[in-house]
This record gives structure tokens, C-alpha cells and sequence, in this order.
């Protein structure tokens, strides 16, 4: 399966639920790296959302906008200071209709 | 923004967050609750399955007005390879009762329900607020939050953490550690809209009949790891969750793992045709008994999934929530009603109160299964629902083989996967651990 298929089907999925973004504010943050660790470049796969993202320089970028917030990330990354988690101001963030 | 002093603060509106507010605030005392969605339930998920015994304690006419979905009255559990499962189902017209035990809901809606119920007995909560930290006297006790409204700090005898699994300000503050990736399962779902009569038809099922499924195999790809689907009045929640763990040293993608379970011959023609309208993800404590924290401090307590109060072999998470936060608020109406301050050693009633309680003496009880199944994953989720699969396979299939040598296969291919000992040596852990 290639990568451009699997974000798609991660997309359509997303495209189904209710967020309010909060501009410039992003809630998850990658801490600038050469080489990322195996779990954060774990991440690339199995965030659920799929809001990390390899570069062509081999590096992990994130892009919350569809966030689900499920602390995965946080979980795997925030103890070692690769990634820095917040929660969205109140408000905003993704907003489950049915949860 | 708020100028005065509560008795409590509450982070947090899912299960224990209500359940403990709706508790203190019928009692009389003074409660603001924080709910950083937009709606009470707007970052809430689960599967979802209510138990209505531990809600009936806290609201014992609920079934009156609360969004509940159907009443449960079949059970099925499954083990899957890839193209069969083998499965255990229990069905009963005794749980078509006046009053019965177990119904699905959708949090969203359920949780503003509950929400409106809080409000009713005088509580105040406030939505779209996000508790930024907490603030300690410099004694370091907790004596109010800040959030990210405008305004300074706002004061309370006592902070009640209903933060859930994925709470920030109770690690941050040092009171509980963050969980560890092998006790937490990451679970992702879709909601399957249906008409009613679908449902039905599909299920075997009448009125407000509803039918659970619970499912475990090669569909998490050794890891350890379930799948579910449930059944509402208008639609079907499926999902599949494994440990963070093992999808970080597998690298599996849960979405992937979602659709293949939702093309699983077995799942497939149940959800045919249906439009799915959200994804959701969530984590969902796993740990167990040893994995619960600190549950008190000075000013402080932790409530639900965020004092890692989850039975995982029971699928059993919102009644320990709703129970805990009850627990909780019935200790500090204790406390006050003596005149005490909410310190460390008075608000030990809490802890003392819950280990009389099903909730830490079911987690007691599993004390030792999440370590045995984290470790052997692989055996409980691939192996053996191979084997299994296989032998059922063999019994079922007539083709002139005598049965004597269909046995002797079956019993071959168990050693020849695990070996004598390490059958026997599997059921005697199991054992032990489930005791």
C-alpha cells in the first residue's frame, strides 16, 4: 500500500467530523531534531489522525488541524522533550458530535 | 471572573467529572465545573456500554429522560483469524426487564444530558475553559486552578481531577506520573448510521433490543488488542484499540487496522450500506491495579480514567468513573459536614471508601492479567485464534477424513505451536492471573 493511499483514506475519514482550528495556535509542537527517535518516527504511522509527517530531510513535522487530542503522542514523545502537548484553548480543537 | 470561593472545583465533564459534581452540588455544597469543550461531551469517547446499577445510585430515575440508545440483551464474543470466527454468545429475554442493567448511549449526547442534571442542582460549569495549571499555597497544597479565560486564579477547598486518560494538569503538577505506553490502548472508531430496522433485521433484535460484539485476534495483528461493535437505535459503533506499546514497536497504522476489521467477512454484510458520519480516537487505561496513581493529596483527588480507574477484561470503564467520582464527592461532603480541611490525611476517606468498593477490588482481582497479556501478546492474538480457527475448521468440515486423525491433528498443530509446556505453562498463568 503506498503512502498517498493511506492519507487519503485518513482524509476522508477526518473530513467527517467537526473541528474549530485555532489559527497560528497549533497545540502540538515537534521539538527541532536531525534524526528523530523511533518513536517519534513511530508516529508517522500510527497517529491515528495522521498529524506527523516525515520530510525529505528525514525529519518528523506535525500538523494538528485534525487532531483528535487522544494523547498518543504525548504519551510515546512528551516525556522526552521531542514533542511539547497542550491542550487547545477552550473551545477549540475537534469537537465530537457523537463521541 | 469569579470573584468567590467554591467548596470544589471540578476539571473536567465526562462520567466521574458529573457523577462527582452532580454529588456534591445536591448535597448543597458550592461547585464550579470546567469543561474545556464546547459542550459537555464534545471531547469525550467511548464505545459506548452504560451500566445503569451505578447510575441509578447517583440518579435513580434516569431511564426518565436520559438519551439512551438500546437495552443490551445479547452478548457475542469472538475470535477471530482472517476469514472465520469462532465465537461464544449469550442471549437472554431476562435482560428485557423493567429495569435493565446495561444499555448503549452516544457520549455526546448522553453527556450533555448529564451535564443539564449537574446544572439542576445548583452547580456552576463553565464550558470552553481550558485548566491551564493548578495553584498551590505555599505549603504546596491545591488551592485553585487557573485557566484561560481572563481573570486571575479561582479558589476552592478542594480540586477534583476529572481530567481523563489523557489528563495534563495532574502530571504536570507532579501528583501522578504520565501513563506508560503499555498501559494505555489507543482506540479508533467510526459511528455506522443505519435505519432502525436494519439494525434489527441484522441482529435478530425487537424495539429497543440492542447486541454487542466483542471481537479478538489476528485483526490486531499480534498485538495485544480488541475489536467491538455495538449496536444504537439508529446506528453502530465499531471500533478496535491496541496497546501504545505495540503499535509503537509494530508501527501498524489504526486506521488501516479499522478497515480491515470493517472487511472482515465476518463484520462486513453487518455494516453494509451504512454512512459513517465521525472517526474518533481515544485512549483507554489498561494498567490495571498497579497502574493506578496517587489518588489524594492536599486539596486534591483524581477521579475516573484519570486515576487509571478502567477494568480492562470487563470492558468495564464509565461505571468505574461514575463510582469513583461519586465516591469522591460523597468523602468531601464528609469532610466538610465535620468541619475538616481538605488535606492529604482527611481526604485518605476517599482512597478507604473506593478499596471497599467493586472498583478497586475488581482491579485487585486482575491484578496480574495486564502484564500477562502485554507480555504474550502475541500467543493470545495471533497464535491461538489461528489454532482455534483451524480446529473449529477441522471439527465442522466433513470430507472422509476419520475423526480420530481430524483430533490428532488438531492436538498436533496446539503442540506444534506451542509445545507441551508451553501449553500447559499458558493455562496455568491464565489461571493464576484471572483468579
Amino acid at each position: 500500500m503506498t503512502i498517498a493511499v493511506t492519507k487519503l483514506r485518513v482524509e476522508e475519514k477526518l473530513y467527517q467530523n467537526r473541528y474549530l482550528v485555532d489559527p497560528g495556535r497549533p497545540h502540538i509542537k515537534v521539538r527541532p531534531h536531525e534524526r528523530p527517535s523511533a518513536n517519534l518516527l513511530a508516529l508517522t504511522h500510527i497517529c491515528p489522525a495522521k498529524c506527523y509527517e516525515l520530510n525529505d530531510k528525514g525529519q518528523v513535522e506535525t500538523t494538528s488541524d485534525g487532531c483528535m487530542e487522544c494523547g498518543t503522542c504525548r504519551v510515546l514523545c512528551e516525556a522526552s522533550g521531542e514533542i511539547v502537548w497542550n491542550y487547545p484553548r477552550g473551545g477549540f480543537g475537534v469537537l465530537f458530535k457523537f463521541g | 471572573m469569579i470573584e468567590e470561593e467554591f467548596d470544589a472545583i471540578v476539571v473536567g465533564a465526562g462520567m466521574s467529572g458529573n457523577a462527582a459534581a452532580y454529588t456534591m452540588a445536591s448535597q448543597g455544597l458550592t461547585v464550579l465545573q470546567l469543561e474545556r469543550g464546547e459542550y459537555p461531551g464534545s471531547k469525550n469517547v467511548q464505545g459506548a456500554i452504560m451500566y445503569a446499577d451505578m447510575l441509578e445510585q447517583i440518579i435513580p430515575d434516569f431511564r426518565d429522560d436520559a438519551p439512551l440508545e438500546r437495552h443490551l440483551v445479547e452478548q457475542r464474543f469472538w475470535v477471530m483469524d482472517d476469514t472465520s470466527h469462532t465465537g461464544m454468545q449469550y442471549r437472554s429475554d431476562d435482560f428485557n426487564e423493567a429495569k435493565p442493567n446495561r444499555y448503549t448511549i452516544i457520549r455526546a449526547q448522553f453527556d450533555k444530558w448529564f451535564s443539564r442534571k449537574v446544572r439542576q442542582t445548583g452547580a456552576t460549569v463553565l464550558c470552553e475553559t481550558t485548566v491551564t495549571e493548578l495553584v498551590r499555597s505555599a505549603s504546596g497544597k491545591v488551592i485553585g486552578v487557573r485557566t484561560d479565560r481572563a481573570g486571575g486564579p479561582i479558589y476552592a477547598d478542594v480540586v477534583v481531577l476529572a481530567e481523563g486518560v489523557n489528563g495534563l494538569l495532574g502530571t504536570r503538577a507532579g501528583l501522578r506520573k504520565m501513563p506508560k505506553p503499555e498501559s494505555v490502548a489507543l482506540a479508533v472508531k467510526e459511528m455506522h448510521f443505519l435505519p432502525d430496522e436494519v439494525i434489527e433485521q441484522r441482529f435478530g433484535l425487537q424495539g429497543d433490543e440492542g447486541c454487542v460484539i466483542e471481537a479478538a485476534g489476528t485483526i490486531s495483528r499480534s498485538m495485544a488488542g480488541l475489536a467491538f461493535l455495538y449496536t444504537n437505535k439508529e446506528s453502530i459503533s465499531l471500533g478496535i484499540g491496541c496497546l501504545v506499546s505495540d503499535f509503537a514497536q509494530t508501527m501498524e497504522s489504526p486506521y488501516v487496522l479499522l478497515d480491515a476489521f470493517k472487511n472482515h467477512p465476518s463484520i462486513r454484510p453487518l455494516i453494509a450500506g451504512s454512512e459513517v458520519k465521525e472517526y474518533s480516537a481515544h485512549l483507554i487505561p489498561e494498567g490495571g491495579y498497579k497502574a493506578i496513581p496517587q489518588l489524594f493529596g492536599d486539596g486534591w483527588v483524581a477521579v475516573g480514567d484519570a486515576a487509571q480507574l478502567n477494568n480492562a477484561i470487563h470492558r468495564e470503564g464509565s461505571n468505574l468513573a461514575m463510582t469513583s467520582g461519586r465516591i469522591a464527592g460523597e468523602a468531601i461532603i464528609e469532610i466538610k459536614g465535620r468541619n475538616q480541611p481538605m488535606i492529604r490525611r482527611n481526604l485518605a476517606l476517599y482512597k478507604t471508601m473506593l478499596d471497599k468498593s467493586f472498583v478497586v477490588k475488581d482491579l485487585m482481582k486482575y491484578k496480574d492479567m495486564p502484564a500477562l497479556i502485554h507480555t504474550n501478546s502475541r500467543n493470545f492474538f495471533m497464535t491461538y485464534p489461528q489454532l482455534m480457527s483451524q480446529a473449529a475448521q477441522n471439527f465442522m468440515r466433513v470430507d472422509g477424513t476419520p475423526k480420530i486423525e481430524k483430533e490428532k491433528a488438531t492436538t498436533a498443530a496446539f503442540i506444534k505451536a506451542r509445545s507441551r509446556w508451553g501449553l500447559i505453562s499458558d493455562v496455568v498463568r491464565l489461571a493464576l492471573a484471572w483468579r
